[in-house]
């Protein structure tokens, strides 16, 4: 085992892999920006270490910070939790070459998974199946409009170097196809750096479902089955839960079998998640996202295992913990993101000092809280304050278990998404496991 | 009349969208506030010509805070 870890990062995420690395005996440095002194993760580790001031770019983005942050306390890993940088190939590449572990994929697979196109290019050639298409970046506005005349309108306009749904555009018609373009390149050059395009076709009313899978390189890929995570807002989940509900046996099994074959085919190790969206008894590969997700927990509910615990060991080198035919489902998990944001203005972010602070607890009530009475949230990082997972033997017990969960969380100082997941338990499309991710945009659980 | 455009949420200034003695219409951004990884604009609540811009990118700003005046 690795004789100590250093987390880059912060928050829920940060306080979860310290609680892991504790469980196995292995000696953790936190690091916080002078945002965050009085936060607990900053708190809770063997060792912390101020890497900068509050503005992510010169704290928890700064690698060079981070990588001396390890040299001095003689760290022997870098674990990067979500978001930040641990989907920053450079980054991996430069812990490797400071002699420091990665818990996570090589950087040659974050690289190659992190471009859009040759992502899709590699699943491809694995057999995963894509959402028709171009094949790769389209060259130009002609070009797009002759994949459009063999996929059909309505399609969608994606960024290249993109992700998170930042600088998609939809079009409609063959006449909005030549502004769109226009939109697409600009969004995506100001926000990426590139302006590569590719085109696909636009799925109306899909899901968003996913497969955790975990590689230890000594040749075992396994999954973990799968999520279900349609209720979105602007893109970023807000529910996630397990078993995917109305996802016939048949489809979970090629979709399964296709997330572990894409793993396979680009070698991958540690923890990572395949993306699809279903649309009946179709699915499509959207995107592989080379760490551990933020909805871990859902997962770990559902299978009775420890994932961080397993990136710490197979990042240490040794084999896979379980074997595919010991990971099982057992009645379902559903996972509530506590956000500071206000659902009745459109999720309007809603920083603050957290005044009051408890969270619920019981049978089947679990609370990942990146937060404590006093902190101030601040407008430097993501709005994530905790989140609110229940299980239950039945998808309808962990729902009222939820409900309770949230009727009883106390939190004062700021508004939280609390209200919004009240309603969503409520309704009827939720309970009968009818979503997609256009469910909130269009307004499906307002009050 | 001059009016007062108010920020509507905490954040911090991203970018500035005009500078004085521009001509906004109502719902044009006058400037971008980033806030929780969001880009939030502070639209004009009307249309107008920009009297003064009363901050700088890279600056704190409250809610209520006045970001800049209308003529």
């Amino acid at each position: 085992m690795i004789e100590s870890v250093l987390v880059a990062n912060r928050g829920e995420i940060a306080r979860r892999i310290l609680r892991a690395a504790r469980g196995l005996g292995v000696r953790s440095v936190a690091v916080y920006s002078e945002a965050d002194a009085e936060w607990p993760h900053a708190r809770e580790a063997d060792e912390a270490v101020l890497i900068g001031p509050p503005p992510a770019r010169e704290s928890y983005l700064n690698g060079e910070r981070i990588l001396e942050a390890a040299r001095r306390t003689g760290a022997k890993a870098i674990h990067p939790g979500y978001g930040f940088l641990s989907e920053n190939w450079r980054f991996a590449k430069a812990c490797e070459e400071a002699g420091l572990v990665f818990v996570g994929p090589s950087w040659r697979v974050i690289q190659q998974m992190g471009d859009k196109v040759g992502g899709r290019r590699e699943m491809r050639r694995a057999g995963v199946p894509l959402v028709p298409g171009s094949e790769g970046p389209v060259a130009s506005l002609d070009d797009a409009r002759r994949v459009a005349g063999v996929i059909g309108f309505p399609l969608m306009l994606k960024a290249a170097a993109g992700g998170g749904g930042i600088g998609m555009v939809k079009v409609s018609d063959e006449a909005s196809l030549a502004p769109a373009y226009a939109t697409a390149e600009r969004r995506s050059q100001a926000a990426f750096g590139s302006a590569t395009l590719f085109v696909e076709r636009y799925l109306s009313e899909p899901r968003h479902v996913e497969v955790q899978v975990f590689g230890d390189g000594r040749g075992q890929v396994v999954h973990l089955h799968e999520r279900e995570c349609s209720i979105q807002r602007r893109h970023q989940k807000l529910i996630e839960e397990g078993p995917a509900p109305r996802v016939s046996p048949g489809v979970k099994e090629r979709l399964t079998r296709a997330a572990v074959m894409g793993a396979r085919a680009v070698g991958y190790v540690n923890a990572g998640t395949m993306e699809f969206i279903v649309q009946g008894e179709e699915f499509y590969f959207l995107e592989m996202n080379t760490r551990l997700q933020v909805e871990h927990p859902v997962t770990e509910e559902v299978t009775g295992l420890d994932i961080v615990q397993a990136q710490l060991k197979v990042a240490s080198g040794e084999s896979l913990p379980w074997r595919q035919e010991d990971i099982v489902q057992r009645g379902a998990a559903i996972e509530c993101r506590i956000y500071a944001e206000d659902p009745a203005r459109n999720f309007m972010p809603s920083p603050g000092t957290i005044a009051r602070w408890a969270p619920p607890s019981g049978p089947g009530i679990r609370v990942e809280s990146g937060v404590a009475e006093g902190c101030q949230v601040s407008v430097h990082y993501d709005p994530l304050l905790a989140k609110l997972v229940t299980a239950g033997p039945t998808r309808e017990e962990a729902i009222a278990r939820m409900q309770g969960a949230l009727e009883a969380f106390v939190v004062e100082g700021l508004k939280t998404a609390i209200p919004f997941h009240l309603r969503v338990m409520a309704s009827t499309a939720f309970r009968e496991g009818r979503t997609h991710t256009q469910m909130v945009e269009q307004g499906a659980f307002n009050g | 009349m001059a009016e007062e455009v108010k920020a509507h949420i905490t954040g911090v200034v991203f970018q500035i969208k005009s500078k004085p003695g521009d001509s906004v219409a109502a719902g044009d951004p006058v400037i971008v506030l980033e806030s929780m990884k969001m880009e939030i604009p502070v639209e004009a609540p009307r249309a107008g010509k920009v009297k003064e811009i009363k901050v700088t990118e890279g600056q704190t700003v409250q809610e209520g805070d006045t970001v800049a005046v209308l003529d």
